[in-house]
């Protein structure tokens, strides 16, 4: 909410009504030629994207056009009619709202202006948000599920009657999931109330601006002809808002740290470091250090609080603590009470939080783009350089760091794409649509179309989603008389019942948790008392794995596991245990951008380029030329060795680490078939290592495969399609699917209890449904969210074309230094596929070993088993199934 | 050929004792006692989907399909004299009306040739609708009893269903659950067979009391074959 003193400049402030000109000059500042450039455009009834470094005064040149359309509206005289919401402000965070809120008053304040701004929230008290219903505030701060939420109510056309500006904060994080394409389809909606809604998108520097353009207005020609003037834009391409840019500010003052200490070949602790770290902070005054994920978070404060001998007030953020413990740290973090705050991404966007000097970012960025937004934290002024540090957690990592350094300064970008919407959060929203008012399928259709992500959406796709929503959309008709929605006689679709918009608002937005569970701290021993803080949530496939009396991390303390009571997981104060574990959490690994992937092959190619590496790490490339090769750029080089008994195969493709597990499960799946007896894989954001029982680089020599054919893109057909049906990971996408499409419902705190009884877990829907339906409109939604998130599948396609007639293959003796971080990874990563049912056999196997023979053991631990002697070898009845179950039990064996 | 491929079904399966008699838990969830050419299975819950949906979820309606095909291959692998559903056969007391016809007609022909006893379940507490077959409480075959919901007081031979039991085992730090028979030599509780039959670990204290904890074991249901697991290796939740 600042803006820098700047002498008067009276022809561009002459837009602005009298109250704000005073309260330019009464601060001795001057509006900025981008703020008053939107407000000519929002005038002249425009829709337009505003992208702006943070510290550009962004907020308030959003809410410019509004203010003064307000300001000069006046006060509103009794007897006057109700007038309705005129600004309704969408923000990816309730404490992004909170904050503006706060911003915001101070101004219209101090302008003595009559407007009322008020937030909705999650957090809104109840009375609160019917108060608001009744008398709308003028400028209404909200989060996208709460557009939903308001947009399906039966009383929205009156809501939103007077709704003349739209205003989209931090859009370049909002369009990118499920969330904006349910935005868009509100937004949309909203068109459709009010034709001359003017939307504002303000974003932070893109690769690609005009998709956010084309996603701030209606996309079909019925919307625009709506609008009298067809601008220059839209001739010949899709209708796109105006685009207002903010020139990036000081360069920032970006460095890796050349540690003293040897840099390690592989995990992401970066302890190495510590006490480099920890030297950084005493010499600024607050320095804000990001990890990308809370197990990182978790170790690296617990590392700092170690060597933290001055007792400096350091402090942990990540979104897994209790929210309580969060607004602590925040509030503190605003007061300037805090020297260090240790954080995920939760504190990524753009939330002005005191006065930091110095962003430390340990582990590589994964992103360019990533970078610039969390190095934009530093300072928070556009024109004082920002000041951060990059640390490499390994030798990989110093590569990347470099890479995402050169393009920063290049000012290179590479957010993600911009998918097509979805078709849960389209069902979500046919639902929606009805429980406000019943709905024409053609006018509908026509809306959902204009939204940018659904502008491709076919007719009869849409109409299977209206009919998934009616009664299932299973050829199998025999749901009509339970239908949720119904065509009435004069063509409209209607809900069934006043239930069924109960329900929806119940499982309204796009955000499907993994069951977690409560962290509940209390005295040693106490599992069966009440009472005892809570610390924050782990999932719950992490407590499920824990044993009564194991020590693990978390809120940066050593606790103690009690056990699981009911939906919480007990704790008590941990011991100086040895072992201590630190959670995972899913999801909170991003892959590598396609982009940095690519600045780090061209380094690699490039030994011009090494002298700008810290002299350990150019050395081990000097080796690796020595000892085996350097890649062209474009080229994927294959390394073959023995060793210890295996034969190793390690590639290097730079994909991410989704990317290359998907890869690895096709190849030993290929390899499997063409007898080389592949035991196992683990992949690394960078690399690949397969292994086998059989001479893998004698069989590329021989041709027996090629490698072009080991490689080749036809992997992606029946292999994935086959591998991809039994996939956990496919049954957790369908899952959030049938949560967000409104199939199964949410599950709520409390609920558990009583769920397994009366709900039918997604697993079992996800099983019944693909044998029985698999081209199903849900399924169909399942698996384009897989190729797109989980599996990066069509990352590791514009791969396996990429390097067609590109691959290098060296027979070597022995491991090169390349191959050395993937290789350490061995062991410490567990392959991930239908493993399950290898660790039953495992364990089974295991109880068999430990009681001597395998037909006897189980009868010495109860007489259940072999009354008649027949065939009574219960541990190891049959012969076991081989193929890809096998490799997670056989991959640590090969260690 | 049957007799081949009973043999076959049977050593391919895990074969336990109880109370006497000799049983087989087969991987799909039912349990077949060659001696008396019996096959047994519980808590089918056919039709819970269109329940589920008259409440306004609308899960897919192939639960009824998918459970009778599962069965069939089973009664064609053991070809069995008799068969028990051992109650909850039906999730609801309406669901054998709105079985489709197709589907009624699938049962039907599974029935054909061999006795069939529906045992009422709490869910099903009556016969059910135009369907063949002997409604009973309770069957007794052998030293074996067979019933819905297991007693309170110990019983040698009693084979029940009702509680849906799995176990959870955890292995190189990641947890397995699977539906099982639990059983301790005297009495044996059978997994629900139902396509979207949740189920209960067999740690949970609506057990307590049922079994010998010395002797308990889980037959943790694989893809095909069953896993016994003594209750040391359990893990509750």
């Amino acid at each position: 909410m600042t803006a820098e003193p700047r002498p008067t400049d009276v022809n561009e402030a002459a837009h602005l009504p009298e109250p704000f000109v005073r309260w330019f000059a009464a601060k001795g500042w001057a509006p900025r030629a981008h703020q008053l450039d939107l407000l000519a455009r929002t005038e002249a009834g425009k829709s337009t994207l505003l992208i702006a470094p943070t510290g550009a005064g962004k907020t308030l040149a959003g809410f410019l056009p509004s203010l003064t359309e307000l300001a000069m509206r006046g006060r509103r005289k009794p007897g006057e009619p109700r007038r309705g919401v005129h600004t309704l402000y969408i923000s990816p965070l309730k404490a992004l709202a909170v904050d503006i809120e706060r911003n915001l008053g101070k101004p219209v304040e101090e302008m003595g202006l009559p407007i009322a701004i008020e937030t909705r929230t999650g957090d809104t008290p109840a009375h609160k948000r019917q108060r608001q219903k009744l008398a709308p505030p003028d400028i209404l701060l909200t989060t996208p599920e709460q557009l939903a939420l308001l947009i399906a109510g039966g009383d929205a056309k009156r809501f939103f009657e007077d709704l003349s500006v739209v205003i989209f904060d931090e859009l370049h994080s909002l369009v990118t999931s499920k969330r904006g394409h349910l935005l868009s389809l509100g937004l949309a909606r909203l068109r459709s109330l009010q034709p001359n809604l003017r939307a504002i998108g303000l974003s932070a520097t893109v690769a690609e601006p005009d998709e956010l353009r084309r996603w701030l207005v209606g996309q079909n020609p019925p919307f625009l002809v709506a609008t009298p003037t067809p601008n220059h834009e839209s001739q010949s391409h899709a209708p796109m808002a105006g685009l207002v840019t903010v020139a990036g500010g000081a360069k920032p003052d970006i460095s890796i740290l050349d540690s003293e200490q040897r840099v390690p070949w592989a995990g992401h602790s970066a302890r190495y470091a510590i006490p480099e770290i920890y030297d950084q902070i005493r010499r600024h005054r607050t320095t804000l250090l990001f990890v990308n994920t809370r197990s990182q978070a978790e170790l690296l404060f617990q590392e700092l609080w170690r060597v933290n001998e001055d007792s400096l007030p350091i402090a942990l953020h990540h979104g897994s603590l209790d929210v309580g413990q969060r607004r602590r740290v925040e509030k503190a973090m605003a007061d300037n009470a805090l020297r260090a705050i240790v954080a995920t991404s939760t504190l990524d966007l753009g939330i002005d939080w005191g006065d930091v000097d110095l962003v430390v970012h340990v582990g590589a960025p994964k992103g360019a783009s990533r970078l610039a937004q969390r190095i934009g934290r530093a300072n928070h002024r556009m024109d004082e350089p920002s000041k951060a540090i990059l640390i490499p957690a390994n030798r990989f990592e110093v590569l990347e760091c470099r890479a995402a350094l050169d393009a920063n300064y290049l000012g290179a970008q590479d957010t993600p794409p911009l998918l097509a919407g979805s078709l849960d959060v389209l069902a979500q929203h046919v639902l929606g649509t009805a429980c406000a008012a019943p709905f024409d399928a053609d006018q509908l259709y026509e809306e959902v179309t204009s939204a940018a992500p659904y502008a491709g959406l076919d007719r009869t796709t849409f109409d299977r989603v209206v009919d998934f929503v009616a009664t299932g959309g299973y050829a199998l008709k025999s749901y009509e008389r339970y239908a949720r929605i119904r065509k009435t006689k004069e063509g409209l679709w209607r809900v069934t019942h006043p239930r069924v918009a109960q329900q929806y608002r119940l499982n309204i937005g796009t955000i499907v948790e993994m069951p977690e569970l409560n962290v509940r701290y209390v005295r040693s021993g106490r599992v069966a008392g009440y009472g005892g803080r809570v610390l924050g949530k782990v999932e719950e496939y992490f407590a499920e794995t824990l044993r009564p009396g194991d020590n693990f991390l978390f809120a940066g303390k050593v606790l103690r596991f009690e056990g699981i009571r009911e939906n919480e997981c007990v704790v008590s104060s941990g011991g100086s245990s040895a072992q201590i574990i630190v959670p995972s959490y899913a999801g909170g690994k991003f892959p590598l951008s396609t982009y940095l992937a690519d600045q780090v092959r061209g380094m690699l190619a490039d030994p011009e380029r090494w002298q700008a590496l810290p002299e350990q790490v150019a050395d081990w490339l000097r080796l690796q030329k020595e000892k085996s090769m350097l890649p062209k750029r474009g080229d994927l080089l294959v390394e073959t060795f023995p060793r210890n008994d295996r034969y190793f195969m390690v590639c290097y493709p730079f994909e991410g680490r989704l990317a290359h597990q998907t890869l690895g499960m096709l190849l030993t799946r290929r390899l499997e078939r063409v007898g080389a007896r592949p035991l196992g894989f683990v992949a690394t954001d960078y690399s690949l290592a397969v292994w086998a029982l059989d001479d893998m680089g004698a069989l590329f020599s021989a041709g027996k495969p090629s490698l072009g054919q080991l490689f080749d893109e036809d992997m992606l057909g029946d292999d994935l399609e086959e591998w991809l049906n039994d996939s956990w990971m496919l049954k957790r996408m369908f899952r959030n699917c049938a949560v967000i499409s409104g199939l199964i419902e949410k599950k709520f705190p409390g609920q558990e209890k009583t769920g397994r009884q009366v709900t039918v877990s997604a697993d079992l829907i996800y099983d019944v449904l693909r044998s029985h339906e698999p081209d199903h409109v849900l399924l169909q939604a399942t698996r384009a969210d897989a190729s797109a998130g989980l599996l990066d599948v069509g990352r590791l396609a514009d791969m396996l074309s990429r390097i067609r007639g590109r691959i290098v293959h060296r027979k070597l003796e022995q491991i090169s230094p390349l191959a050395v971080p993937v290789m350490l990874e061995i062991g410490r990563e567990s392959v991930n596929g239908g493993a399950n049912e290898s660790l039953l056999m495992e364990a089974s196997d295991l109880i068999a070993e430990a009681m001597g023979e395998a037909g006897e053991a189980p009868a010495r631990n109860g007489p259940v088993v072999t009354l008649h002697g027949t065939a009574p070898k219960a541990g190891h009845a049959e012969r076991k199934r081989v193929g890809t179950a096998d490799y997670g039990r056989r991959s640590v064996r090969s260690k | 050929m049957t007799a081949v491929h009973r043999a076959n079904a049977i050593a391919a399966a895990g074969l336990v004792g109880l109370a006497g008699e000799c049983a087989v838990c087969d991987p799909r969830g039912v349990l077949y006692f060659p001696d008396f050419g019996l096959l047994a299975v519980s808590d089918l819950h056919l039709e819970k989907g269109s329940a589920i949906a008259r409440r306004g979820a609308l899960i897919p309606p192939y639960d009824t399909v998918a459970t009778l095909s599962r069965l069939a291959e089973a009664v064609s692998d053991y070809q069995p004299r008799t068969v028990v559903s051992l109650g909850d056969s039906f999730h609801d007391g309406w669901g054998a009306e709105r079985l489709p016809l197709p589907f009624r007609q699938r049962l039907e022909a599974l029935m054909t040739g061999r006795d069939w006893f529906w045992v009422t379940g709490n869910h099903d507490p009556d016969a059910p609708a135009d369907l063949p077959g002997e409604t009973v409480r309770e069957l007794a075959f052998g030293s074996l009893i067979l019933r819905h919901e297991p007693s309170d007081t110990y019983v040698e031979g009693e084979v029940a269903g009702h509680l849906h039991p799995c176990a959870r085992i955890v292995q190189r730090g990641r947890s397995v659950r699977r539906r099982c028979f639990a059983g301790d030599g005297s009495r044996m509780i059978m997994p629900a067979f139902g396509a979207y039959t949740g189920s209960l670990n067999v740690l949970d204290r609506a057990y307590r009391g049922l079994f010998r904890q010395e002797t308990l074991m889980a037959y943790m249901l694989g893809a095909d074959r069953v896993f016994a697991m003594p209750g040391s290796m359990l893990r509750p939740g």
